[in-house]
Parts: structure tokens; sequence; C-alpha cells
């Protein structure tokens, strides 16, 4: 599909390149640079607990067009050992890995729009939209 | 790539200028320590004025980095903090309390020299 791009993520340097990719596009579809810095967070953080958690997925990087609406929607899929307790990991301050715990719902704040799915065993999926204003 | 940490008389200067990966960050927290440790330097600036987005993880170094520099004896000052990561380090839940910031590179030094007492 031509409006979505995507980043594997298998090592820390993948980090990097979905925050770059998300960074363009975010730019591209005319987001000021407050808007651009939120998406870019929101990567970070989705890819770090790919690299972290699962191991390896990808990011994709979709352009929303939708009732005159231009937005920006952010995937993250993984094949991890997914979230047993989806409530615990929404929690601010909840970390497993000594990190912030400013994660999962850092990213629901930063974002317009975010929707989790996880089945333990089978991977995590992640959507979340960001409206151009 | 490293960050370069330079020495201006009793303190040491860092200007981050690129997007952090987690290597150089983490690459970053060690230089930094080892420089205090080899100048005696007892206050440091850290400038983010290039730095267009923190995300969790580059945070919990930059806090991790001043709590160890405070427990080798230095003050750390950081400066330049642009309106966007402002705004995302607060939505995100990241407050960086307790860290002595200022405006920019100018009046970092300032505050620091005032808290060193000098």
């Amino acid at each position: 599909m031509d409006n979505q791009s995507c980043v594997k993520i298998i090592n820390e340097w993948d980090i990097v390149s979905a925050r770059q990719l998300g960074r363009n596009v975010a730019k591209e579809l005319g987001f000021g640079t407050v808007d651009q810095a939120r998406i870019t967070t929101a990567i970070s953080e989705l890819a770090r607990n790919i690299f972290l958690y699962a191991g390896q997925g990808q990011i994709c990087i979709e352009k929303l067009y939708e009732n005159g609406k231009t937005g920006l929607r952010l995937l993250s899929i993984d094949s991890g050992p997914g979230i047993k307790d989806l409530r615990q990991v929404m929690e601010d301050g909840y970390s497993t890995s000594g990190g912030l715990g400013a994660g999962l719902p850092g990213v629901k704040r930063l974002m317009d729009d975010f929707q989790i799915d996880s089945s333990p065993g089978e991977g995590t999926d992640i959507r979340a939209i960001k409206w151009l204003r | 790539m490293r960050i370069p940490i330079l020495k201006l008389h009793d303190c040491l200067l860092v200007s981050i200028q690129w997007e952090l990966d987690d290597h150089t960050a983490l690459q970053f927290q060690e230089d930094l320590l080892k420089k205090i440790h080899n100048t005696s330097a007892n206050g440091v600036v850290i400038d983010l004025t290039s730095i267009d987005f923190i995300d969790s993880f580059i945070a919990k170094v930059l806090g991790d980095v001043i709590e160890m520099s405070h427990l080798m004896g230095a003050k750390v000052v950081i400066t330049g903090i642009q309106p966007a990561v402002a705004i995302t380090l607060t939505e995100l839940g990241i407050g960086l309390n307790n860290v002595l910031t200022a405006l920019d590179l100018e009046k970092g030094l300032e505050k620091l020299h005032q808290e060193l007492g000098e």
C-alpha cells in the first residue's frame, strides 16, 4: 500500500530508523513541531517496547484521510510473549524493565486515539492515531 | 559517535547536537562521569537546544547521569529544552523533578555559579 511504510524492529538502530520515518511522514502531512515531537516520541516508546519485550516486530506508519480529516496512524505489531495484564501496563509507573514506566500510558496521552490488543503467547498489536488540526 | 565534553575552568560543557540513539546515550553517561573524575569538575552544563524530542529512555539516562554526577560531587544544569520537548515530556508523565534547568547556556552557567556559591 502506498499510504503505509514499515520498519522492522530487530535492534536498537531500527528504533532510530522508525523515529526518522515517522518524523518525515508527520512533516509531509503538515504536522507542527509539537505534534512531530509527540509522534516521534510515541514511535520511540513503541519501538523500544518491541525491542525490549518482543525481540522483534514492526512499526508501520500510515497516512489517513477520513471524512475530510488528515491523520497519521501508528501501528506496532509483534509476535512476542504478549501482555498478561493490559490494565496493569496502562498504569503510570508500571515497568518490568527498570524503565520509567511512562511508555504505554504516555503514548496514549501523546496520541489522539489508542487501541491495544494482546494475547499471551501470540503477541501485541497497538494502533494509535494523531489527527491534523 | 561520541558526544564531546569540553572543560571550561572548573566546569564541563556538553552540547548535544544530534538525535541520541541508545548506545550513544549510555556511552555519554560513562564518558561524563569519567571526565568529572579526571578533571575534578564541580559543575556540568548539558545543553539540549538542538534536541527536538526526548523519550522515556533518554530521560532516564539523563536523570540517572545527573544523579550519578551528584554522587560524585558535581552539580548539573540542563539548558535549552525546546517547547515541543517540554510539552511531550510532561505528557509522557516525566517531570525531571529536582533537576536544575535554565533557558540557555549563558543562564545555565550563571545558575551553576550561583549553586556552587562562586
